[in-house]
């Protein structure tokens, strides 16, 4: 099953590699990760979207909790949260193709942030599967470009994860 | 201890930060990025440094006086070859959580990604053999850092931690200040045990019929030895111990049934498949003890014990788990024994014991004792006699290894060290020397084999330079044994590689690097001989044993069986 691990972690230069690296070297999935400080510059923010068992779950929460500069590990599937992906898209845009992007982009709520004679470059934020929707609505021949940060994540409610 | 505050240089604040944490002995080898630091060393007398002869030799006697002591090893090396040549090292510890702190020399900050003579990333390159470390940016944190490293290394489960030192921060001066505690909020490792837990534990305990006790090298990590005894006799339950975990509960005690896993008694396996409760102490279900997963334990309920979480239900699903250090939850668990009201079922304690005594009595660790040839087996069990079980034993990898761990019976703990976890020929020797440094009185002995001793002889003559008076029995078969065996049994005999065409006169050897060399053909000869190095007090002593060729580690059990499915020798299969 689909897991989002949020990870409070110290802002030091190794930290990232030694998620990373923790992964790879015991074969665990990683379907995207995103990272940045968050108000407090010593403290950063992960989200890590991986996938597996229970115990495959249980045994990636372990191995990050014992990485010297993890401070916290919250699994967001465990009560209810929101989850956010930014992705930055430019198709091309000519003729017909023009006027038809435009609405395909107003029915998903994203924007226009860039327009050229031939192109448009669209922001769009939304769950990854939002996301993927837009992209298969597109004509693929049109996709020029496609960035995606990969989810952030955060729960509901009044509770906030911090150290 | 607020002293008025002194400005230093890096490396002085080096070596203070060192006597500061009362590191007694630092094993290194010089070179380029660390001659500030050395220099700084020349002036001091406190810290005194071992020159080994090779990097891998620094770390091996770090690892080895660390696992005799239970001090923590510190090592010193240089940037680029001399970072890389102690990885092995530096894994070695890390696979069996041995204490350790190692110090690389690195290219200064501002040349750090150049490509510049001697640099290689040395955080990046032991990141996954570690427990964690760090890259000293800035003099300011030196002091700190080293403190962390000691606290990380040493607490908790241990392990490695390794520091690279710019050669730059190594010149630059600062305010020395060493922190006198620590409180860092992403390391905080368990202590108790789950009040709840343990009582859970303890019922489930009581209400077994068929009771099995596993101790690992947790418990003499812990320096939990004592409590583990107390809690078997306790109960009377019957006891094995994983290769690392031998001497933490007495070997010559009746509840003691001898090592499990691949190359453990049958006795130890048969009760570890047949029981119904199954308590699994500072252990870590390891691949060589469990055999194939799915057959494993297949009756039992499992409690387990253990200081890092993540070895909990790693490889094996558990009923009741205590995460806490081992010393503290074993203490609480005997309280809670003696509160508890339910009482064990002292027929069906009688009946598994018998139950046991019969898998005993197929003398699973018989060998022929009539050759003329010398056994391996034998030469242990006499070095064994012949110490009286009062040994500090190292040991290397192969045939050797499993002989000295099934003959040598440890009654206390620390004596047995042995690279379990990743299995490093060329340990034993470098390892022996840091344990005799560390005890000088004591009797060490190497048990090892000729292609693991030549992995990294030249530490003969570090012992030569500070007098280790180590004894090197040397199960010389001529082949590598381990190898030859698993091409006998699994590769229709094709010895592909595993058969030395030249070795060298290990006589001449020895007496070339300033020891005493003895070479022994017949088991006649194999008491005499042991009698003789072992009364030479002060001198190294090479005993070149021409054992058996062909002779086999039994009993075994092979890749994907289970532990009900040993094979006792090629004669006898049992089970
Ligand atoms: C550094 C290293 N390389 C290779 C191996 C694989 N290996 C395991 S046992 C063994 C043979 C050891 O031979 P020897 O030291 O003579 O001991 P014996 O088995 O004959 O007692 C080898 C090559 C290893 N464990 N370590």
């Amino acid at each position: 099953m689909r897991h989002i691990l949020s990870l409070l972690l110290e802002n030091e230069s190794g930290a990232l590699s030694r998620v990373a690296g923790l992964f790879s070297a015991r074969a665990f999935n990683i379907e995207s990760l995103t990272v940045a400080v968050t108000e407090d510059p010593t403290i950063s923010r992960m989200t890590i979207v991986t996938s597996g068992s229970d115990e495959i779950i249980e045994q990636i929460t372990k191995q990050l909790n014992k990485l010297v500069d993890v401070v916290k590990v919250v699994d967001l599937n465990e009560s209810n949260h929101i989850e956010r992906e930014l992705m930055l898209i430019k198709v091309s845009a000519e003729g017909d193709a023009r006027e038809e992007v435009k609405r395909l982009v107003d029915i998903f709520r994203g924007r226009i942030i860039d327009v050229t004679e031939k192109t448009y470059t669209i922001e769009m934020t939304g769950s990854g599967d939002k996301l993927d929707a837009f992209i298969e609505a597109l004509n693929t021949k049109l996709i020029r470009e496609v960035v995606r940060t990969g989810v952030s994540g955060i729960g509901r409610g009044d509770k906030a994860i911090t150290i | 201890m607020s002293k008025s505050k002194e400005i230093l240089r890096g490396a002085e604040i080096f070596v203070r930060a060192l006597k500061d944490e009362g590191v007694e002995y630092i094993f290194g080898y010089p070179g380029g990025a660390v001659l500030h630091i050395y220099d700084a060393l020349f002036k001091q007398e406190e810290v005194q440094h071992i020159l080994t002869r090779h990097e891998q030799g620094a770390a091996h006697a770090a690892d080895g006086y660390a696992r005799a002591t239970g001090k923590t090893g510190v090592v010193l090396v240089t940037s680029g070859p001399g970072a890389t040549n102690i990885v092995t090292g530096i894994a070695t510890a890390h696979m069996d959580s041995i204490p350790m702190v190692v110090f690389t020399g690195q290219v200064a900050t501002h040349m750090i990604g150049n490509d510049t003579f001697q640099e290689v990333d040395a955080v990046g390159i032991t990141r996954p053999c570690v427990k964690h470390n760090f890259l000293v940016n800035d003099v300011s944190e030196l002091a700190a850092t080293v403190k962390k490293a000691f606290h990380i290394a040493h607490s908790g489960r241990p392990g490695p931690v390794l520091v690279d030192l710019p050669k730059d921060i190594t010149a630059e001066s600062c305010v020395y200040e060493y922190p006198s505690s620590l409180d860092m909020r992403s390391y905080k490792p368990a202590i108790k045990g789950h009040p709840r837990q343990i009582k859970k534990a303890v019922d489930m305990i009581l209400s077994a019929r068929k009771p099995m006790l596993y101790s690992g090298g947790g418990v003499v990590l812990g320096e939990a030895s004592e409590e583990l005894t107390a809690f078997t006799r306790k109960l009377g339950y019957p006891i094995t111990n994983t290769l690392m975990g031998l001497g933490a509960y007495p070997a010559t005690d009746r509840q003691f049934i001898g090592m499990l896993g691949m190359h453990g008694t049958y006795e130890a396996n048969m009760a570890m498949h047949h029981c119904d409760v199954l308590v699994a102490i500072g252990a870590r279900f390891d691949d060589r003890v469990t055999g194939e997963l799915e057959k494993f334990c297949p009756y039992a309920k499992i409690v387990h014990i253990d200081v890092d979480p993540s070895s909990i239900a790693k490889n094996v699903a558990v009923d009741i788990p205590i995460v806490g250090d081992v010393k503290h939850v074993l203490a609480d668990m005997i309280k809670a024994l003696k509160e508890n009201k339910n009482r064990i079922d002292k027929a069906a304690l009688k009946d598994w014991w018998q139950q046991i005594k019969e898998w005993q009595d197929t003398d699973c660790l018989r060998f022929d004792r009539k050759t003329e040839v010398i056994k391996p087996q034998y030469v242990v069990e006499k070095l064994y006699e012949l110490t009286k079980g009062d040994a500090y034993v190292t040991s290397d990898v192969g045939q050797h290894q499993m002989w000295a761990a099934q003959f040598y019976k440890f009654d206390k703990p620390r004596r047995w060290i042995n690279s379990g976890g990743l299995g490093t020929m060329g340990f034993g020797l470098p390892a022996a020397f840091g344990v005799q440094l560390a005890l000088p009185d004591e009797t060490v002995c190497c048990i090892t084999g000729e292609a693991s001793l030549v992995m990294c002889i030249q530490e003969l003559s570090t012992c030569l330079q500070y007098g280790t008076p180590v004894k090197i029995i040397n199960l010389n078969n001529g082949y590598m044994g381990m190898v030859r065996q698993w091409q006998e049994f699994f590769y229709d005999s094709r010895y592909s590689h595993s058969y030395f065409e030249a070795l060298p006169d290990f006589v001449k050897l020895a007496e070339s690097f300033g020891h005493v060399g003895m070479r022994v053909e017949k088991t006649a000869d194999v008491e005499g001989a042991l009698k003789e190095a072992l009364a030479m007090k002060d001198r190294l002593v090479l005993m070149d044993f021409i054992t058996d060729k062909t002779e086999n580690v039994y009993p075994m059990i092979a890749a994907g069986k289970g532990q009900n499915e040993m094979h006792l020798t090629s004669e006898r299969e049992l089970a």
